[in-house]
C-alpha cells in the first residue's frame, strides 16, 4: 500500500477480511481509521478469481453453461440465462415460448431467494440474527422447488442454449403457488419484524448515501441503482424473454426512512422487489403456454465467426455477456460484466467519514458477492 | 476393556466407573463441542449458511460457528481455494489451537473440481493443510456436511490422547 499524504499519527491501518463474516465471501478491505471514523476503505479483490472467463476458451459452448452457475451462485439462473441469450443471438435460434415462460418463473423465484439472503445477511451484519434465520428458512422452501425443477439446490444449470433443460414436474405449479401464498404473508411479517424495527432503521437510514448521479457515474446497476432513485430496470425498459407479457412495477428508492440513496433504501428496494417477483411468478404460472421447451440446437455448437452481447437484469443488477466466436467449437473470448464489481468501486468513494460499523452496513446494502467480483 | 459403556445416544453417554478411561471423557467433550470457523470461500459457503439455518440446524450436534480461528476446533474449507487465498487459509489454520480438525467440503476443495484447467485455483486444500474428512458434492447438501461432521466425531471418539497423538497428526 502506498503512503498517503493525509495519514497522520493517529491513523491506523486495519485489514478487514478476507476471512470475516461480514465481508460476504472472500473480500479484503484495507481500512484506514482514525478511532472509529474511517478515513478510507480500499477494497482488495481477487481472492476468488477462478479464471472462469479463461476456462471458457478451452471447452465447448454448451459445456460452459455449468461454469456460469459459479459466476453468481446466489442467482445462478440469471447467469445461465445471460449466456444462453448471448449464444441464441449468435446462433439465430428462436426459443419456444413455453421455455421463455419457464425462464421467467425460475429467474424470479431465484431473485426472491437471492434477495432473501441479501436481506437476511443485512440483518445479521447489523446485529440481528433472527432476520437471517427467517430469510434462510424461506429460502430453503425455494431450494426445494428448484431441486424438484432441475435437480440442484444452488448451481442449477437449468437454462440451456435454445431453451431450458426440464419441463415443470407434476404438481409443481400448485406447490409454487402454495409457497407464494405463504411468502406474501411472510413479507408483511418480515417488514414488521425487521425492516421497520426502530433499531434496524437507525442503523441504516441516512448511512452511506449514494446520490443518483454518483451511482450512474460509478456504473452501479440493479437494486443499488434503483435505491439511489434512478428508475431503470432492464426487464421493463429493454424487455427480453417473456417479460413484456407481465405486469409489474419497478420499486425505486424514495427515502423510505431517511435520504434517497441511503443504505435503507437499497435494502428496502430489495424487499419490495421480492413482492414484485412473486407477482410475476403468479402471472407466469397462470399464463404459461403449452409446447416445446427447447429449440433444436446441435449437440456440438459451432457458431459462425462473429460477436454477440446480451444483458439480463440479474438479482444484483445488469449482467452482460460478450461472446466472440472465431468459427471453431470453443469460444474465442467470453467476457462477463457483473454488478458487484462496479459496486466494489464505489466503496472507496463513499467510505470516508463513515463509522466502522457503518462500513459493514454499506457492504451489506450493496449486496456484493465474491465470485461476481472476481469471476 | 473394563470400561463400561451405555448405549450412545445423541451426544453420547459414558458410564463413569473407576476403570473408565480418561480418554473417553476427553473425547466425549471434544466431539460434542466442535466449534467451527465460520469461513465460506465460494458456493459451498451458501450451503454452510443453510447448515446453520433452521432445517439443517448443525448446532444440535454441538457445532457452533465462531468468527475467530483462535476459538475454533474445526475449520470447514467450503469452496474453491485460489492460490491467493491458500496462504491465508494456511495462516488461519496455524492460528487455531490444538487439537484441530479440517473438513474439506465440496469438489473444489477436495481436488479442484470444475476448475481443473484454471490457472489460479489450488487443486485441493490437502496441498496446503492436512484434511480429516472429505465431503464430496458440488456443492454438498447440508445433510452431507452433517454426515461429514458425524464421521469426524467418530474419528475423535477413537483417539487415544493419553498414550500418543492421533495418527493423522503424527504423519504431518
Amino acid at each position: 500500500m502506498d503512503e498517503r499524504a493525509d495519514r497522520t499519527e493517529s491513523t491506523m491501518l486495519v485489514n478487514f477480511g478476507p476471512q470475516h463474516p461480514a465481508t460476504h465471501g472472500v473480500i479484503n478491505f484495507l481500512v484506514e481509521t482514525d478511532g472509529e471514523v474511517l478515513k478510507r476503505a480500499t477494497p482488495e479483490v481477487g481472492y476468488l478469481h477462478r479464471s472462469i472467463e479463461k476456462s471458457a476458451e478451452g471447452i465447448g459452448y454448451a459445456a460452459f453453461v455449468p461454469f456460469t452457475d459459479r459466476v453468481d451462485y446466489l442467482a445462478a439462473m440469471f447467469a445461465n440465462e445471460g449466456y444462453a441469450i448471448a449464444l441464441e443471438k449468435l446462433l439465430g435460434v428462436e426459443v419456444p415460448s413455453r421455455a421463455q415462460w419457464l425462464r421467467v418463473i425460475s429467474c424470479e423465484l431465484n431473485r426472491i431467494a437471492s434477495h432473501l439472503v441479501a436481506a437476511g445477511t443485512m440483518a445479521m451484519d447489523v446485529g440481528t440474527f433472527t432476520g437471517f434465520l427467517h430469510g434462510v428458512r424461506e429460502r430453503e422452501a425455494i431450494n426445494d422447488l428448484m431441486e424438484e425443477l432441475c435437480g440442484a439446490r444452488l448451481t442449477y444449470n437449468y437454462h440451456r442454449i435454445g431453451g431450458v433443460a426440464f419441463d415443470l414436474p407434476t404438481g409443481w405449479r400448485d406447490k409454487a403457488l402454495r409457497f407464494l401464498d405463504h411468502f406474501d404473508k411472510f413479507l408483511v411479517e418480515f417488514d414488521r419484524l425487521i425492516s421497520f424495527n426502530q433499531i434496524f432503521v437507525k442503523r441504516l437510514a441516512n448511512v452511506a448515501v449514494i446520490p443518483g448521479p454518483t451511482a450512474i457515474d460509478y456504473g452501479l446497476v440493479g437494486p443499488n441503482l434503483r435505491g439511489s432513485g434512478v428508475d431503470w430496470d432492464l426487464r421493463r425498459d429493454m424487455p427480453y424473454g417473456a417479460y413484456s407479457h407481465f405486469e409489474f412495477s419497478v420499486p425505486v428508492g424514495k427515502g423510505f426512512c431517511g435520504t434517497v440513496g441511503d443504505s435503507f433504501d437499497r435494502y428496502y428496494v430489495r424487499c419490495l422487489e421480492m413482492a414484485e417477483s412473486s407477482r410475476i411468478v403468479r402471472q407466469a404460472l397462470e399464463t404459461i403456454p403449452e409446447g416445446e421447451i427447447r429449440a433444436r440446437v446441435p449437440r456440438n455448437v459451432r457458431p459462425d465467426a462473429g460477436e454477440t452481447f446480451s444483458r439480463v437484469e440479474s438479482a444484483r443488477g445488469e449482467m452482460a455477456y460478450y461472446v466472440v466466436s472465431d468459427g471453431s467449437n470453443t469460444p474465442w473470448r467470453v467476457r462477463i460484466r457483473t454488478g458487484s464489481f462496479a459496486a466494489m468501486g464505489i466503496i472507496e468513494a463513499v467510505s470516508p467519514g463513515l463509522m466502522v460499523a457503518d462500513l459493514v452496513a454499506l457492504i451489506a446494502s450493496l449486496d456484493v458477492i465474491a465470485p461476481e467480483i472476481d469471476r | 476393556m473394563a470400561a463400561q459403556r451405555m448405549a450412545r445416544g445423541l451426544g453420547g453417554d459414558v458410564a463413569l466407573s473407576h476403570t473408565s478411561r480418561l480418554d473417553d471423557l476427553i473425547n466425549l467433550a471434544r466431539e460434542s463441542s466442535l466449534y467451527f470457523l465460520l469461513f465460506g470461500l465460494a458456493c459451498c459457503g451458501i450451503e454452510i449458511m443453510q447448515l446453520g439455518g433452521p432445517r439443517a440446524d448443525v448446532m444440535r450436534f454441538g457445532a457452533i460457528p465462531r468468527a475467530s480461528p483462535r476459538q475454533a476446533d474445526l475449520i470447514i474449507i467450503a469452496g474453491t481455494l485460489t492460490y491467493k487465498m491458500a496462504e491465508r487459509v494456511k495462516l488461519l489454520y496455524e492460528q487455531m489451537p490444538e487439537p484441530k480438525y479440517v473438513i474439506s467440503m465440496g469438489s473444489c476443495s477436495n481436488c479442484g473440481g470444475l476448475f481443473q484447467n484454471a490457472y489460479s485455483v489450488c487443486k485441493g486444500v490437502d496441498k496446503v493443510i492436512p484434511v480429516d474428512v472429505y465431503v464430496p458434492g458440488c456443492p454438498p447438501r447440508p445433510e452431507a456436511v452433517i454426515e461429514g461432521l458425524l464421521r469426524l466425531q467418530e474419528i475423535i471418539r477413537g483417539e487415544r490422547w493419553a498414550t500418543r497423538r492421533r495418527p493423522a497428526a503424527a504423519s504431518r
